[in-house]
């Protein structure tokens, strides 16, 4: 039996030590009445070699991106991942390792992730962070659910243009109180979440705005005017962050005045993997550091005035305070965060800031090529970073059967997010997409 | 008995951002091959950033020889014995790792056509099923990112099931025993809790059950095997009762481990169940996460599970949205895919035999090490356990030794130490959860050390309150770092 080393002799002598005649002897509290008479139906086992061989087999019936030129984006980012991540990520100390509860045996976890909430804090403008969410959606539903601790206020207002599976999740998080959320209409013409539109929206009993920063549309936010309309009513204003490259590029939220600032961090060293696992990066102001959600690491020293990390501020959590804690979390995506913090160490602060101003070029050369082509209009105004919407005057769903047919794989259309965008498909160039690619699906479309 | 532990050379190794060169160039970065634009002539200028004042600027080897030096530091179970009590530290197969990295698995679009996906989905949907299988469920949904989320989807469900009724409940009883999630998922979902007491025999008893079910509460929330590592034997008279008045068991399946191929969850009652994939199912912690906590449910849930479902038609699968009473989506996109590949070739390593054997030694593994040390430890339930057993610290308190002291001396011998002071109602708990991969040399080496540590604290108490010595660091100051929080390198 794989990874179960014991011989016959072996149980045996533990039965022995145990005064039990027999294995099924342990289970003697279980009732009889519950214990199952057949054996579990599933396949039967396989050897390590026929393992990899079947489950080779079963990963090649997925389109890995590589094979096809994607332009796929809309929260998961497809960029290259330096070879050392996964070397560095594979050192089995760091992944078979759990929860650093263990100090003095698990300072390169504590140290790591302490790097990783500087790094975050360093991006974001934010002055602290916290050790990894599950994912962007869901960290944003507990920034929400941490606004409205800090000021007890009860409405919840969205932009539209965040992430429609970010709404979605918020949603669900708030399902008690389901109808204290609001929408806010993003302008038709910019693609921006439109200041009038929250001006009359934000009021005294608002507890936060949440925007996506560039936006699920592509547009880049004018954070600071709505920073202040926020403030004004002594609301929270919070950062969402889908793209995270982009911050080598954008001016960090916390500089415009966002007070929490929430994200996807997958774009940092972590792959595709059909949407998980990945990390949602969570950073705030420290005057709310006790509202903050998730595990949190802190330096201190040991008792010979060693420098060390600990798990820290944990009076917060739900082991300690239980149904009172700030949030359930319990397990963070701690080796995505290290991944994440491996990635921009390696990458360094001028390589970030290159590797966005590649994508920038990039998008911008394809956002160019495209207008110029008839029947293909670019839909809003707004700056960009690597992703914008096109209108196409065919049905966005044949153009992308049709593009599929010559190996691209393009989108998501919006319809299924918003119906008034019938005609509209998201389209998203980083640095793994060549000018040839980009020159193929120019091709493509202005065949279509 | 001579430790496993031993000193060997580790490195001290400073911040990254104290080893930063500010022009020093990291990985290389490729050229535009498709021109090169001014960022201010696309963007205006006051939305763009100048610099990211203190970022790590560092050469490929530096960052390499930084995270190896980090990772000598870390204790993981491929480095020793891991007994961490509700944890289930076993063995991560390393062929698991290779088969999450295949490109087909690990290179996949969550947006891409279906079409594209069809490997994606049936993995998805087999392993849905062999859930389903192993805990008698009739549903499962893989979304939910990890076990504290997957009660939180569980919660929801069942909030979401009686508000639809019209009859919406207020109350949760959960045990004192529980998980400290446990209490903090049911009032994220919008529950108050109402505690119960095990009694004298570490389970739940059907009459403390009866007197605090009634008709506004929604649903009892254990965990079977308990936190002590026993059975909850009365298990389905207490979903008798609690049924009886309309309301569900949810039961936390943290400790699956002790059940496999035995007996099923839904035999016993229970309506939901989250799995913790990085538990049972072998997948590795990294640290902490990334978990999975796929949910189970009987068919009166099922119309609330998240969305998407995975369809099977004919040959073909499908995600489908279009589900009216669904409580939403709990995180974007499906779930933590990488994690679900590595515990779906964990079961088709394992087999359905193996995954009996595999519960069956895990709890053998946890009745030796309870036997051999109950004359040394304090056991305060003295019964056959399941995958794990509760010790404390009251006999070595009487020197002056304590459960944090013993858990440090132990890491001098080489091994990490087990869940203390959890469950709460065992005062100085020591809960040691071995797992069915270790064999019987390292669980007598391990009982070895716990006996020599007990004898210490009578001879040299002094000696194990200092402990660990082997260590970089010694004991850290907990309170000082929660009383002048530093959470982040200032410069």
């Amino acid at each position: 039996m794989p990874y179960i080393p014991h011989t016959e002799k072996d149980i045996k002598e533990m039965l022995n030590a145990i005064g039990i005649a027999s294995v099924e002897g342990l289970f003697n509290s279980i009732p009889d009445s519950l214990k199952i008479k057949k054996t579990l139906n599933l396949p039967p086992a396989l050897s390590e070699q026929e393992l990899i061989h079947e489950l080779t087999e079963l990963s090649r019936k997925n389109a890995a991106v590589g094979e096809y030129v994607s332009f796929l984006g809309a929260g998961a980012y497809h960029h290259y991942i330096p070879s050392l991540v996964n070397h560095l990520i594979s050192r089995s100390e760091f992944y078979t390792a759990y929860t650093p509860y263990q100090p003095e045996i698990s300072q390169g976890t504590l140290q790591a992730i302490f790097e990783y909430q500087t790094l975050i804090c360093q991006l974001t403008g934010m002055e602290v962070g916290n050790a990894s969410m599950y994912d962007g959606a869901s960290a944003t539903a507990e920034a929400v659910l941490m606004a409205r601790r800090i000021n007890n206020k009860s409405k919840v207002i969205l932009s539209s243009a965040l992430h429609p599976e970010y709404r979605e999740v918020v949603n669900t998080y708030l399902f008690s109180d389901g109808n204290n959320i609001r929408e806010i209409l993003y302008c038709t013409e910019t693609g921006r979440t439109l200041p009038e539109a929250i001006e009359k929206l934000v009021d005294k009993d608002t507890a936060c705005v949440v925007i996506q920063q560039p936006n699920f549309l592509g547009s880049i936010e004018d954070i600071k005017t709505v920073s202040e309309i926020v403030h004004k009513n002594n609301s929270i204003l919070i950062v969402a962050i889908a793209e995270p490259i982009s911050l080598g590029l954008l001016k960090s939220p916390g500089e415009l005045g966002a007070d929490i600032v929430v994200g996807e961090g997958q774009a940092f060293g972590n792959g595709l993997n059909f949407g998980g696992p990945y990390l949602g990066f969570f950073a705030t102001l420290d005057k709310y550091l006790r509202q903050m959600p998730g595990r949190i690491v802190g330096e201190t020293v040991d008792k010979n005035n060693k420098r060390g990390y600990v798990l820290t501020i944990a009076t917060r959590e739900q082991h300690i305070r239980r149904e009172k804690a700030t949030s359930n979390i319990c397990t963070n995506e701690g080796l995505c965060a290290l991944a994440a913090a491996i990635y921009l160490t390696a990458i360094g602060k001028h390589g970030l800031m290159e590797i966005a101003k590649l994508n920038l070029s990039k998008a911008q050369y394809l956002k160019k090529g495209l207008a110029n082509i008839k029947g293909i209009k670019i839909a809003f105004t707004a700056p960009t970073f690597n992703e914008f919407v096109i209108e196409t005057e065919k049905e966005p769903d044949v153009v992308i059967k049709a593009l599929l047919k010559k190996g691209i794989i393009t989108g998501p259309s919006l319809k299924k997010f918003y119906t008034e965008l019938a005609k509209h498909m998201l389209v998203c160039v980083t640095e793994m997409n060549t000018k040839k690619d980009m020159d193929i699906l120019m091709e493509g479309l202005s065949r279509i | 008995m001579k430790p496993d532990a031993a000193r060997g050379l580790t490195m001290e190794e400073p911040l990254i951002f104290e080893k930063t060169a500010e022009t020093r160039r990291g990985i290389s970065i490729p050229k535009s091959d498709a021109g090169e634009v001014v960022p201010e002539d696309v963007i205006p200028m006051e939305f763009l950033r100048e610099d990211i004042p203190g970022f790590p600027s560092v050469s490929e080897m530096e960052t390499v020889r930084h995270f190896v030096r980090l990772s000598q530091w870390n204790f993981g179970v491929d480095t020793g014995f891991y007994p961490l009590g509700s944890c289930t530290m076993k063995y991560n197969p390393k062929i698991n790792e290779d088969i999450a990295r295949l490109p087909g698995f690990s290179n996949v679009h969550p947006y891409q056509p279906e079409e594209l996906s069809q490997g994606v989905l049936r993995l998805m949907y087999e392993l849905e099923g062999f859930l389903g299988e192993i805990s008698g469920m009739d549903a499962v949904t893989l979304q939910p990112a990890a076990g504290a989320h997957g009660e939180l989807c569980g919660m929801l469900m069942i909030a979401k099931y009686f508000k639809e009724k019209g009859k919406p409940r207020k109350k949760v009883i959960i045990p004192d025993t529980a998980h400290g999630t446990n209490p903090a998922s049911s009032h994220l979902a919008g529950f108050s809790v109402v505690p119960i007491k095990e009694e004298n025999g570490g389970v739940i008893t059907p009459n403390a059950v009866r007197s605090a079910m009634d008709e506004d509460t929604a649903a009892i929330m254990l965990t079977n095997p308990n936190t002590l590592g026993l059975f909850e034997k009365n298990i389905k008279e207490i979903a008798e009762i609690v049924h009886k008045r309309g309301g569900f068991i949810y039961c936390d399946g943290a400790n699956l481990n002790a059940l496999m191929g035995i007996t099923k969850l839904g035999d016993m009652g229970v309506d939901v169940v989250q799995f913790n994939l990085h538990k049972t199912f072998s997948t590795p912690h990294g640290g902490g996460g990334p978990g999975s906590g796929p949910v189970g449910v009987k068919k009166a849930l099922e119309p609330y599970l998240p969305k998407p479902r995975i369809n099977k038609k004919g040959r073909r699968f499908s995600l489908d949205y279009k589900r009216a009473k669904s409580i939403g989506k709990l995180r974007a996109f499906y779930g933590n895919f990488g994690i679900m590949v590595r515990a779906y070739s964990y079961i088709r390593a394992l087999g359905p035999d193996g995954l009996k054997k595999a519960t069956e030694m895990a709890v053998l593994n946890a009745n030796y090490v309870k036997e051999r040390l109950k004359s040394h430890y304090h056991l305060p339930y003295d019964q056959t356990c399941m995958h794990e057993s509760v010790f404390s610290d009251k006999f070595q308190s009487k020197n002056n030794v304590h459960t944090l002291d013993i858990a440090k001396r132990l890491i001098d011998y080489g091994f990490h130490p087990p869940t203390i002071y959890f469950p709460l109602i065992v005062p100085g708990a020591i809960m040691i959860e071995p797992t069915e991969t270790e064999t019987k040399e390292t669980l007598d080496r391990f009982i070895d050390a716990m006996i020599n540590i007990s004898k210490e604290a009578d001879e040299k108490p002094d000696m194990v309150r200092d402990a660990p010595q082997n260590t970089r660091l010694g004991r850290l100051d907990e309170v000082k770092a929660a009383r002048n929080p530093v959470l982040r390198w200032k410069g």
